[in-house]
């Protein structure tokens, strides 16, 4: 249950954004959940509906959605899908491989309500 | 109302909604303190390690029998990170090195303040090398990066060879992954080190996999030599790359998994 933890860095940082931008509120939030960064999105949901309570966000609804994960190969070069706990090149089947999608978590945009700059 | 004829037309004005991109990592507050942690270890020329496992599978036992096999050869402290109690700090301070205890509470993982805090408790410019034990737990204490130098993933004979394919994102960031309380293995004939081996590479993972055995003293010497080869390795590089990608240690000290 560390997406409570992960809620709260998440307001924390919708705040900071509304704040820079002289919002009065927080009215959306969209987020990207790679599937190797350790956090489940319905679980980040749930948490995040309760965490959000009295903040700039008391109001703000989250939508998230899940990055593919995307391997580059260090082999032969292709930039193919792969499985969480199967990092392997679809091309040549290499394991020497970079993951380029799907490790990370990201708030991609934020709606403020009444921005003055 | 509106004023003009009382209709039921709000007057105040609509709020405008703006929609800014942000693009930011929800986890860069935590990376920016682990990267304030490592430089704290790189000042002191320390080696920082961060444990992980499920609980239970031999992380205390591991760290108390390694701090006797490095005695006179490096000075190490230990974090030790725990929901509750000060039991493995107590067990580890026996043997003679400084512990700091984290109780987290209902928490699950430790992240880069609660290290932070800790490691100011510790005598930095006197050690080598310093452990962080974090919770037992093979799930959460992967997304939180600590500011080490390495991640280690302990994975013991009874939880079953499996436990990589089930759990990448803790076993793609391990720079070495020890199969520990490897005495068993002629008791659990299921398990197969090959297969963690397998499971780690399938994670485009490189690191090496040891077996252990605090019991048996089977993989021990393997054990310390890479911890002297990586305490050697990053002296030789001061300001090397952080640790929570899998290649990063490109500096292991032993041969790759073929």
């Amino acid at each position: 249950m560390h997406e409570l933890a992960i809620s709260l860095a998440l307001i924390d940082e919708a705040e900071r954004v509304a704040r820079q931008h002289g919002a009065r509120a927080v009215a959306h939030l969209r987020v990207v959940v790679g599937p190797l960064s350790g956090v489940d999105g319905e679980q980040l949901a749930r948490a995040y509906s309760i965490a959000r309570a009295g903040r700039l966000t008391a109001e703000a609804t989250l939508e998230w959605s899940a990055a593919p994960v995307r391997v580059c190969c260090e082999q032969c070069g292709a930039t193919t899908d792969a499985a969480a706990q199967r990092l392997l090149c679809a091309d040549c089947g290499s394991w020497r491989t970079r993951v380029v999608s799907g490790a990370d978590l990201t708030l991609q945009s934020i709606e403020l309500i009444d921005a003055r700059h | 109302m509106c004023e003009t004829c009382g209709c039921a037309v709000a007057t105040e004005r609509p709020a405008a909604t703006e929609t800014i991109t942000v693009m930011r990592g929800i986890l860069d507050q935590n990376a920016a303190q682990a990267a304030h942690n490592r430089a704290h270890f790189e000042a002191h020329d320390v080696l920082a390690l961060n444990l992980m496992s499920a609980p239970g599978s031999g992380k205390t036992a591991l760290l108390e029998r390694t701090i006797d096999e490095l005695a006179g050869r490096l000075r190490c402290a230990v974090i030790e990170g725990d929901l509750e109690t000060d039991n493995d700090a107590r067990r580890i301070r026996r043997h003679g090195v400084p512990a700091i205890q984290i109780t987290t509470g209902a928490t699950c993982h430790l992240d880069a303040a609660m290290v932070h805090e800790a490691l100011h408790q510790l005598p930095l410019a006197g050690l080598d090398v310093v452990f962080i034990e974090n919770v037992g737990n093979l799930v959460c204490p992967a997304s939180f990066a600590l500011g080490t130098h390495a991640d280690i993933a302990l994975l013991s004979v009874p939880e079953g060879d499996d436990k990589a394919a089930k759990y990448p994102v803790m076993f793609r960031a391990a720079s070495l992954v020890l199969v520990s309380k490897a005495d068993l293995l002629p008791v659990f004939e299921d398990f197969s080190v090959a297969a963690v081996r397998t499971a780690v590479q399938a994670l485009a993972n490189p690191a090496p996999v040891l077996t252990v055995s605090v019991k048996s003293g089977v993989g021990i010497l393997d054990w310390v030599e890479w911890l002297c080869a990586a305490v050697a390795a990053r002296r030789a590089r001061p300001g090397a790359e952080p640790s929570r990608a899998p290649a990063h240690f490109s500096a292991a000290p032993f041969a790759q998994p073929s």
